[in-house]
C-alpha cells in the first residue's frame, strides 16, 4: 500500500505536471480545429431545433417553483449541462482509450519524471479547459437569443466546469478497465438515456412519484437543476446538494483514474 | 566519488551535506541491485539478481526472450516496483525517488511509444517539457539532436511517415533530451534492418565516447559483443556468466568451432561418432558444432573417418555458443 501511495498521490510537485500534457493536447487540437469547432456546433444545432421548432408547439412553461418562462429558455441550461456532460465523456473515454492502450503515450510520459497524478489531472484538465471554451460559447448564443433570465447566468460557466470535471474523472476512471472498443458500447448505453430522461426535456413530475428518486440520483439530473436554477435565478438548497454531489464525483474518479494508471502502467 | 550535482526532491541530511553523498558509495555504481526479484503473480520474472554497473560503462542483458531482460530494465527504469531485493540507481530509492531518477536516465522502450499525434520536431521538444526544461532549452536541444540521429530533413513530417529505422532513432534522440546521466536501451535493433542497425550502433558508439553508462537487452549477440564492454546472459530470470564478451568466450567456449551440416535428423546419431574429435559437441536439429581449438584438424579428421557432411564451417566462437553452453538453447528460437 505505501508503494501505491506514494506513486499516486501528488506529492511535491515542481509546477503542475499535468500542465505539461495540457500544452501537448493544446499542441495536437491546434492543428485539428475541425474537430474542435463540431463539439461547440451539436449543441447550438439543438438549441436552434427546439427554439424554432418544438418551441412553437409549446405555449409557455412553469417552472417548479412557479416561474414561467418559454420553453427554450426551460431547455437551453439542461442543453448546456449535457453538452458539458458529452465534451467531457467523449474526451475521458475515447481519446484517452487511444493515448492508454494504441500510442501507449503514458507509457512513455511515465518513463520522464510525471506521475500517474500528472496525467489524470492533465487529461482531465485539458477535458475542462476545452468544455470550457464550448460551454462559455455556448452560454454567449444563448443571451442573444435572451435566454438567460437572471444574473446568476454567470455562475453558470463554472457550473459546466464542475459537471466536466465530474464526468471527465468519472469517464477516465472507467476507460481504464476498458478492454476493446465494443466497450464504449456501455457508455453509449448510459449516456443516451441519461440525456433522454434527466429533465432535459420536460419536468421531474413528468414521471410518477415512484420513479422520480431514480431520475433525482443521477448525475445528469443534478447537473441539468443546477444549470437550469442558475440561468433562470430559481437558486434552492438543492442546487448546493447538486454542487457537493458533482464535486465528490469527480473527485472519486480522478483518485480512482490515477490509481488504475499505475496499477495498469507501472507493473 | 563526490557528487556534484543536486538532486530536487533529496532531503538534506545537515547543512549543505545531501544524504546522497552517504548513499552513493561502491565507486560510483549508476546501478546496484542485491537480490532483485520481480514477480507477476506466481510467475517469477527475475529471480534474484546482482548488479554493479559502474558509470561510463556499456552494459549489457543478454538472453532468449522471456528471460526477465524486460523485467530487470523495467525496475531499473523506476517504472515497475521492485518485488523484493535491493536496488538503487544512482546511487538512489527507484520507490522513494524514482521521480527524480528518471529525471537523469533516458529510455529507448523496446516498442517505440512515439506520439503519433505530433510531429517529429515535436515529438522531442514536448517530451523535453516533461522533464521540466525550459522551452527555448527543448527547440536549442531538438535541432541538436535531429543533426545527431540525422532526422532534420524530417523535422516536420508525421511520425507515421518514418521508416522502422527513423522511428528507433527518433526514440533514442528523444530519450536523450535530458541530457540523462544513463540510458536504457530495450533491444534497441530489433525489427531493423541491417543497414539500419549499423547506423544505430554508431549512433550508440559515439553516445558510449561522450562518456554515457549504456545499459541495453539484446538477444543478438553481434549487438552485444558490438556495443558492450561488459555484459550478463541471463536464462530464466537468473544471472547465469558475467564478464566481457571475449573473457566469456574465453572462460565457456573454445577457440575455434567446425559446424558440419548433414541431412536433416543425421545429427543425432552422427554426433557420438565425432564427439572424441572435440572438446565438446552439441548437437543441433540443423548441424553438429564440435568446439575445438583447432577447427582445420577437426574438420580433416570428420574427412578421415569417411564422413560427408553437406557443409563444413570453420568458424570463431562467438556469444550464441557461450549462450549455447550455458542454457542448452539458442539464443533467437
Amino acid at each position: 500500500m505505501t508503494t501505491l501511495a506514494t506513486r499516486v498521490l501528488p506529492g511535491l510537485p515542481a509546477g503542475f505536471g499535468g500542465g505539461k500534457l495540457i500544452m501537448r493536447n493544446y499542441l495536437v487540437y491546434r492543428r485539428n480545429w475541425i474537430v474542435f469547432a463540431t463539439g461547440f456546433l451539436e449543441p447550438v444545432f439543438y438549441l436552434f431545433s427546439i427554439g424554432i421548432g418544438v418551441a412553437a408547439l409549446v405555449d409557455e412553461f412553469v417552472m417548479p417553483n412557479g416561474q414561467v418562462v418559454e420553453y427554450t429558455a426551460f431547455v437551453a441550461p439542461a442543453l448546456l449541462a449535457a453538452s458539458a456532460m458529452n465534451g467531457a465523456i467523449f474526451d475521458s473515454t475515447f481519446n484517452i482509450f487511444f493515448r492508454l492502450k494504441y500510442i501507449k503515450l503514458y507509457d512513455a510520459m511515465l518513463a520522464t519524471p510525471l506521475r500517474p497524478w500528472d496525467i489524470a489531472s492533465g487529461e482531465i484538465g485539458w477535458a475542462l479547459i476545452r468544455g470550457g471554451i464550448y460551454s462559455g460559447a455556448f452560454l454567449a448564443v444563448m443571451t442573444a437569443m435572451g435566454l438567460t433570465g437572471s444574473w446568476w447566468a454567470v455562475l453558470a460557466l463554472p457550473a459546466t466546469l464542475l459537471i466536466g470535471y465530474a464526468f471527465a474523472g468519472v469517464g477516465m476512471a472507467l476507460t481504464t478497465f476498458m478492454r476493446s472498443w465494443q466497450d464504449f458500447e456501455f457508455v453509449q448505453l448510459t449516456i443516451l438515456p441519461m440525456f433522454l430522461f434527466s429533465a432535459t426535456f420536460y419536468p421531474l413530475h413528468a414521471y410518477p412519484a415512484a420513479l422520480q428518486w431514480i431520475v433525482e440520483i443521477t448525475p445528469l439530473y443534478r447537473a441539468v437543476v443546477l444549470c437550469r436554477e442558475l440561468v433562470t435565478g430559481a437558486l434552492t438548497w438543492g442546487s448546493v446538494v447538486s454542487v457537493a454531489y458533482l464535486v465528490a464525483m469527480g473527485s472519486a474518479g480522478l483518485y480512482l483514474a490515477s490509481r488504475r494508471l499505475s496499477r495498469l502502467l507501472l507493473t | 566519488m563526490v557528487v556534484s550535482r543536486f538532486v530536487p526532491g533529496r532531503k538534506r541530511v545537515g547543512p549543505g551535506i545531501e544524504s546522497l553523498t552517504v548513499t552513493f558509495g561502491d565507486r560510483g555504481a549508476l546501478i546496484r541491485a542485491r537480490g532483485l526479484v520481480k514477480r507477476y503473480g506466481d510467475f517469477e520474472a527475475v529471480r534474484g539478481i546482482d548488479l554493479d554497473v559502474p558509470s561510463g560503462e556499456a552494459f549489457g542483458f543478454l538472453g532468449p526472450n522471456g528471460a526477465g531482460k524486460s523485467s530487470a530494465m523495467r525496475m531499473i527504469a523506476c517504472v515497475s516496483p521492485t518485488s523484493s531485493g535491493e536496488l538503487t540507481v544512482l546511487g538512489l530509492d527507484p520507490l522513494a525517488d524514482g521521480s527524480a531518477i528518471r529525471a537523469r536516465i533516458g529510455v529507448c522502450p523496446q516498442e517505440d511509444q512515439l506520439d503519433v499525434e505530433l510531429t517529429v520536431r515535436e515529438n522531442l521538444t514536448v517530451y523535453g517539457r516533461y522533464f521540466g526544461l525550459s522551452r527555448a532549452e527543448c527547440r536549442s536541444r531538438a535541432d541538436e539532436l535531429l543533426d545527431f540521429v540525422q532526422l532534420t530533413d524530417k523535422a516536420n513530417a508525421k511520425v507515421e511517415s518514418l521508416s522502422g529505422g527513423m522511428k528507433r532513432r527518433l526514440t533514442i534522440a528523444r530519450s536523450l533530451i535530458n541530457q540523462p546521466d544513463l540510458l536504457l536501451l530495450d533491444e534497441p535493433t530489433t525489427g531493423l534492418d541491417p543497414q539500419a542497425r549499423h547506423l544505430l550502433w554508431d549512433k550508440l558508439f559515439r553516445l558510449r565516447q561522450q562518456g554515457v553508462t549504456l545499459v541495453l537487452t539484446t538477444h543478438y549477440m553481434d549487438e552485444a559483443e558490438q556495443l558492450c564492454d561488459r555484459l550478463v546472459v541471463m536464462n530464466d530470470g537468473r544471472i547465469v556468466a558475467e564478464g566481457s564478451p571475449t573473457a566469456l568466450i574465453a572462460q565457456y567456449s573454445t577457440r575455434e568451432v567446425t559446424e558440419l551440416r548433414f541431412g536433416v535428423g543425421h545429427h543425432e546419431q552422427l554426433g557420438g561418432k565425432v564427439a572424441d574429435l572435440a572438446e565438446r559437441i552439441e548437437v543441433l536439429p540443423d548441424r553438429l558444432l564440435l568446439y575445438t581449438d583447432d577447427g582445420e584438424r577437426a574438420t580433416s579428421e570428420v574427412a578421415a573417418r569417411g564422413l560427408r557432411p553437406d557443409s563444413v564451417l570453420v568458424r570463431r566462437s562467438t556469444l550464441e555458443d557461450v549462450f549455447l553452453r550455458l542454457t542448452g538453447r539458442s539464443l533467437v528460437d
